[in-house]
């Protein structure tokens, strides 16, 4: 025990005068969680502070192309400027000066009206001619089908397209029903007044958040980015801790340490104490700036009320779980040029596929397999448990149980490796 | 004291052996000195003495102690001064050796009171609170031979303790050494200098490719070589005046 004890202050002397190590560990993942909590937090957002300007050439110039051009500016996205020839918005976009153009085609809303007051009056003349067992129709003017087109600029991301595609899409639907339930109207009666359709939404779609102490847990861009950020900052403990064994190698004080009668088990017991305390106080800075500083900037509060004890658990156990990695990687590694970059590299790999920068449900099979095996997916997990599903020690025990696991494996490969290579 | 039987080295990859069948033994309170040129040897046979690396072949125990059986015991016995500095650069000269110090289970007064003596004796008590890294190679040379002694060991190895320090340091350390063998501590040591050796040390063995070529008291070994003034020339006339410069 005293030897753990003096070799975790030895850790704490030379972690204390390593500015560069302390700023990694303690100031970078502040930086790092503050802006991406900026940059996310947008998608969350209803009002936007920056909007995408996009352009559009409106050779309708009727209801339909003003009822998209309404929808765009109303949906607080867009920047919506107008430009009259489409070779020069094509142009524009293609040259990345904006992401998108839209053109709407000539006699859009007059050929529109046209085909359904055409189809409506053929529906209204075949139950007419039902009645009046007639068998002559008016003849039928073919209408050409009619393109909206969207130039993207090559850069733009896939699901900005799909996002944009699937919102005009939406709106050309509701203009079409709009002018379907008008054509019957003014089929049937003549009082423009007289309500015959009932044109609300008849479905509409509520969604149902778990609930604490009887009020909704919603969700935000700081309940999502601060525990999935936090976590990605407590594995990146990795990289200083694999520096710090590497370097005792080429001091030679490890050489020192490997005469002494000290086991390897207690030279690494004294970095995993002092580690994990760095790691707790990195996770309380995350909370304290989710709770009081995004709020000072304009984001929402991260709300930890009640889940403390339950967070500091996960964080606890992450924090074993990025440590024995850490271990292992510095016990392997004989350079720092190997250790750092590799274990920097292994960081963003790891949050890749646990979840961190996109939910594991959309990657393909083959990565949300590969992802159970990624402790920062246990870990995340554990957080979502506890910040978005409003879960129990129950709920947690099995991820916990995991990083506790990959902690005693890491450390343990890391001895016995130690060994085999040091065998007397 | 220690006793050497039939030991061999060859590292993985090596075409040859860097230590070779080497029968030794060294007794008890001897200032004894292992000699050769680069490449020999020496600091293999010492890095196996302390556990550092494992024979291939062959065996040794230290004051009967096997490292096999009596891991633990064994390296509370011995001391090692490595080459490199091998201490913190960050942490001061106090903080160094009371880190060390714990690591052989000494703590609090008496331990402290174990670092200021020694760090007194060579001279550097009134450093004691600065950082290593402000150290001169000297002065880290000193603080490096006092990490390895705190525990009072039996047996004090030193590989090339004065190698880059300048003379007053090296008497220093010189003394030191033979204060601690006056007080019982059999001491091995790996030097160049050939000089330093011949008045320091009580025997020497010089060894060459791996193997143990001569051994003896300085005085005896020069007087055995025609026209041989110091352990230089008795060294020159075994080992040859060929560079062994190695890769």
């Amino acid at each position: 025990m005293h030897k753990l004890l003096a070799s975790t202050h030895k850790e704490f002397l030379l972690l204390s005068r390593d500015i560069g190590a302390i700023s990694i560990l303690f100031l970078m993942p502040l930086v790092l969680i503050i802006t991406i909590t900026l940059i996310q937090d947008s998608t969350f957002k209803t009002v936007h502070d920056t909007k995408i300007p996009i352009l559009i050439v409106d050779n309708d110039n009727g209801k339909v192309s003003k009822a998209v051009f309404d929808g765009l500016k109303n949906a607080n996205s867009f920047e919506v400027i107008q430009k009259h020839n489409e070779d020069e918005a094509k142009d524009l976009v293609f040259s990345g000066s904006y992401q998108l153009a839209i053109i709407i085609p000539e006699r859009l809303s007059s050929d529109l009206e046209y085909k359904i007051n055409q189809n409506v009056e053929g529906i209204i003349e075949k139950f007419a001619m039902e009645e009046s067992d007639s068998t002559e129709t008016a003849p039928i003017k073919a209408i050409p089908s009619k393109e909206i087109k969207l130039y993207f600029d090559p850069a733009s991301q896939i699901a900005f397209k799909t996002s944009v595609k699937n919102g005009i899409d939406k709106m050309i639907s509701q203009i079409e029903t709009a002018s379907i339930y008008k054509a019957f109207q003014d089929q049937i009666t003549d009082d423009p007044t007289e309500t015959i359709f009932e044109t609300d939404k008849f479905i509409t779609f509520k969604e149902i958040m778990p609930l604490k102490d009887n009020k909704e847990i919603i969700p935000n861009s700081v309940q999502h980015n601060v525990p999935a950020w936090t976590l990605f900052a407590i594995f990146f403990i990795i990289v200083p801790l694999s520096i710090n064994i590497v370097k005792e190698k080429s001091q030679g004080t490890f050489v020192r340490l490997r005469t002494n009668p000290v086991s390897y088990a207690t030279v690494l017991g004294g970095k995993t104490v002092l580690y994990l305390v760095v790691c707790l106080v990195q996770f309380v800075l995350m909370l304290l700036v989710g709770t009081y500083l995004l709020p000072a900037i304009g984001l929402p509060q991260l709300d930890i009320s009640g889940k403390l004890p339950l967070l500091f658990i996960v964080a606890f156990f992450a924090g074993l779980a990025a440590i024995g990695l850490g271990l292992l990687l510095g016990t392997i590694a004989k350079t720092q040029e190997q250790s750092a970059p590799f274990g920097a590299t292994f960081v963003v790999i790891l949050a890749a596929i646990g979840g961190v920068w996109v939910p594991v449900f959309i990657m393909p099979k083959f990565m949300q397999i590969l992802s159970n095996i990624s402790p920062m997916n246990w870990g995340l997990n554990a957080f979502y448990d506890v910040f978005l599903r409003n879960g129990s020690l129950l709920d947690i025990l099995p991820e916990i149980s995991l990083l506790l696991l990959f902690f005693i494996l890491t450390m343990g490969f890391a001895i016995i490796y130690n060994e085999k290579k040091n065998a007397v | 004291m220690i006793s050497i039987q039939q030991i061999s080295k060859q590292y993985k990859g090596a075409e040859q052996y860097s230590v070779s069948n080497l029968d030794l033994s060294i007794e008890a309170q001897e200032i004894f000195g292992l000699l050769g040129p680069n490449g020999a040897g020496k600091t293999t046979l010492i890095s196996i003495l302390c556990a550092l690396i494992e024979p291939t072949s062959g065996s040794f125990s230290i004051d009967g102690l096997t490292y096999k059986k009596h891991k633990n015991k064994l390296k509370q016995l011995i001391g090692i001064v490595p080459q490199e500095y091998a201490l913190y650069p960050t942490l001061t000269a106090f903080e160094n050796l009371k880190y060390f110090g714990s690591m052989y289970g000494l703590k609090g007064k008496s331990l402290d009171e174990k670092i200021n003596n020694a760090l007194e004796h060579l001279g550097l008590l009134q450093f004691a609170h600065k950082k290593i890294e402000t150290f001169s190679g000297g002065m880290k040379r000193r603080i490096n031979l006092i990490a390895s002694i705190l525990h009072n060991p039996k047996v004090l190895f030193l590989d090339e303790p004065t190698v880059g320090v300048d003379v007053q340091s090296k008497n220093v350390i010189i003394e030191f050494l033979q204060d601690l063998n006056k007080n019982g501590t059999t001491i091995i040591y790996t030097s160049h200098h050939l000089n330093e050796a011949e008045l320091f040390c009580s025997r020497v063995a010089i060894i060459d490719h791996g193997k143990l070529v001569i051994k003896g008291e300085p005085k005896a070994l020069i007087s055995q070589h025609k026209g041989a003034h110091n352990l230089e020339d008795v060294f020159l006339s075994i080992t040859g005046k060929a560079l062994r410069d190695h890769a």
